[in-house]
């Protein structure tokens, strides 16, 4: 038998359709696998037992021919997402011991769907790094590493490894700057983040509210059109999902993508930009003209201000939402002489450095008398980054960029530690699409000259996930990433 | 707009955390740092724009308000730290 961790969810549900293998078998497989890659610290709660006999419902499921979608699949979750009666904690000390009372939109359609949880896979904390290593429970080991470990990219590091790992056959991930594409592209796996609105934030520990979304990280394109068809769709407990129809993403896998404009922004080609992440840039603008695409020049020229943008609105929104956290209703309380004193102890000792850094900035961006000049302002220039890319689109279908200017760093970095605008530059990609809303994919394009993943990342219009999904399936044929891994 | 230890001490009040006398000087230097690279938004023109609250704004509705899973004070108490007589317990705030 093969090894069925190697199954990508569609090969997984086909051999359970056809009884190759029972959804028990598949669950052991994974824990196996679980056990065996520990190292890499990717989960940071495992739940052996709870997928075991879920599995063995799941069995019952498929003999009666009542299979949903997802039947017995091994989904890892980032450990964001709210699991009733499984212990949720943001990877931050301060909800060390928080069991939710109740379950997340997207998870909850997971469920439905007959999916079947592992565990939950780490990530920074709340949500907030590229490196995952701001992680109350440390780092996630890149499977890809060498002599020296390597970050597997955050801040879905954990989803990333664990699909890249063979961990699980999927996984959950949110994506607020880049969460869900730069560790994707880190760990040579493929992630799609929706458009805003697209899935339901309900459930899901808030980090930015106006920029959080919730996407699949799987083995390959497909299996991120399977699962974003269930996690996706309006729900009430979330005023800003949006009341759209929800397509079989699956159904544009292969359609012809000849006549589709690919638009390359200009401004993206900086110099000093890693020229082997420009050769590739180049190679996929190529296999995709090669299928009739037409490669068009466009220009997003507010996009060189979207850090700077991202890095007022996101803390100045993580700043109110993080407010919640006071040692008093859920999490870590530390007592006090007084209700402040109690606050404060609670959140010093509950909080890491990255957050306690964004939380101040955030607070201070907010507080009287900066809130015109530094909040506001952001928000209007996030308006201009957004019609830039609502011009781009009156020229082209798809946009075509790397995800990430690098490929993955070795843990501990200096450079990175000691500034935290060097680690903010590696969302230069990703930041722009996120404060516009759009849709975008990460996958594979192939290895660096020292043997590491490379990720291209495509974005589209608003809700139109459809044209991703045709032109990242041709460039995935054409690129054949898994053969080369 | 630089700013200086007394702001710093006021933020961190705000922000209901606590920073070490000795750090106060390095988190003012790195904040600092951080406002010098958000100032590159001043050259931006931004005269006639509106401010961009949410990307779906137009798909925002008001809903009812109205109560619609009640009764489960047990599970909102589940989690708390300290909890008398079904409330959450908290330091004596009046003397």
């Amino acid at each position: 038998m093969t090894e069925l961790t190697k199954l990508t969810i569609c090969e997984a549900r086909e051999g359970l359709k056809n009884k190759d293998f029972t959804a028990v078998e598949l669950t052991e497989a994974y824990i196996k696998k679980m056990d065996e890659c520990r190292k890499l610290n990717a989960f940071v709660c495992e739940a052996p037992e709870q997928a075991l006999e879920r599995a063995r419902a799941s069995q019952e499921k498929i003999n009666k021919g009542e299979a949903g979608e997802l039947e017995g699949i091994p989904l890892g979750i980032k450990d964001l997402f709210c699991t009733k009666g499984m212990a949720t904690t943001a990877c931050s000390n301060i909800l060390k011991g928080f069991v939710p009372p109740y379950e997340s939109t997207v998870t909850s359609k997971l469920l439905d769907a007959g999916a079947n949880f592992l565990g939950k896979l780490n990530l920074d904390e709340f949500a907030m790094g590229g490196s995952n290593e701001t992680s109350a429970f440390g780092p996630v080991v890149n499977p890809w590493s060498k002599d020296v470990p390597l970050v597997a990219g955050g801040s879905s590091g954990g989803s990333a490894a664990a699909v890249a790992a063979d961990m699980c056959a999927g996984a959950t991930g949110t994506d607020t700057g880049g969460s869900i594409r730069q560790p994707s592209a880190y760990c040579g796996v493929t992630g799609i983040k929706p458009t805003y609105g697209r899935c339901s934030r309900y459930g899901i520990i808030a980090f930015a509210s106006s920029l959080d979304q919730a996407g699949p990280i799987a083995k390959d394109v497909r299996d991120c059109a399977i699962m974003l068809k269930t996690m996706s769709g309006y729900d009430k407990r979330d005023a800003t999902s949006a009341q759209v129809d929800v397509p079989d993403f699956e159904k544009f896998l292969g359609q012809d993508i000849k006549g589709m404009k690919i638009g390359i922004p200009k401004e993206y080609r900086v110099d000093g930009l890693n020229s082997e992440v420009a050769a590739y840039w180049d190679k996929a603008a190529e296999l995709l003209k090669a299928r009739g695409a037409e490669i068009v020049e466009i220009s997003l020229p507010h996009t060189q201000y979207a850090l700077a943008t991202y890095y007022i609105i996101a803390p100045a929104e993580a700043s109110s939402n993080l407010a919640r956290y006071d040692g008093l209703r859920f999490g870590n309380r530390v007592d006090g002489l007084h209700l402040d004193d109690m606050y404060i102890n609670s959140r010093t000792a509950g909080f890491g450095k990255e957050v306690k850094r964004r939380i101040m900035i955030g607070t201070y961006v907010l507080s009287a008398g900066y809130y015109d000049a530094y909040y506001v302002k952001a928000q209007k220039v996030r308006r201009l980054i957004r019609e830039d890319f609502l011009r781009a689109f009156d020229k082209c279908d798809l946009i075509l960029t790397p995800t990430a200017p690098t490929p993955a760093f070795p843990i501990g970095d200096k450079s990175m530690q000691e500034n935290p605008l060097t680690m903010w530059l590696n969302d230069i990609f990703t930041v722009s699409v996120s404060l516009a809303g759009l849709p975008a994919m990460s996958l594979p394009i192939g290895l660096s000259q020292s043997g590491l993943p490379l990720g291209m990342q495509l974005v589209g219009k608003a809700f139109d996930e459809a044209s991703i999904f045709k032109a990242a399936s041709a460039l995935e044929k054409d690129v054949d990433f898994r053969s080369v891994k | 707009m630089a700013i200086d230890t007394e702001t710093v001490k006021r933020i961190a009040f705000l922000s209901r955390l606590k920073i070490e006398d000795d750090k106060i000087q390095a988190t003012e230097d790195e904040f600092n740092k951080i406002l010098d690279w958000v100032e590159q938004l001043k050259e931006v023109d931004t005269d006639n724009v509106e401010p961009l609250i949410s990307v779906n704004e137009n798909n925002l509705k008001l809903r009812v308000d109205e109560v619609t899973e009640g009764n489960q004070s047990e599970a909102v108490l589940a989690n708390a730290p300290m909890k008398e007589y079904g409330y959450f317990a908290v330091p004596k705030v009046v003397e």
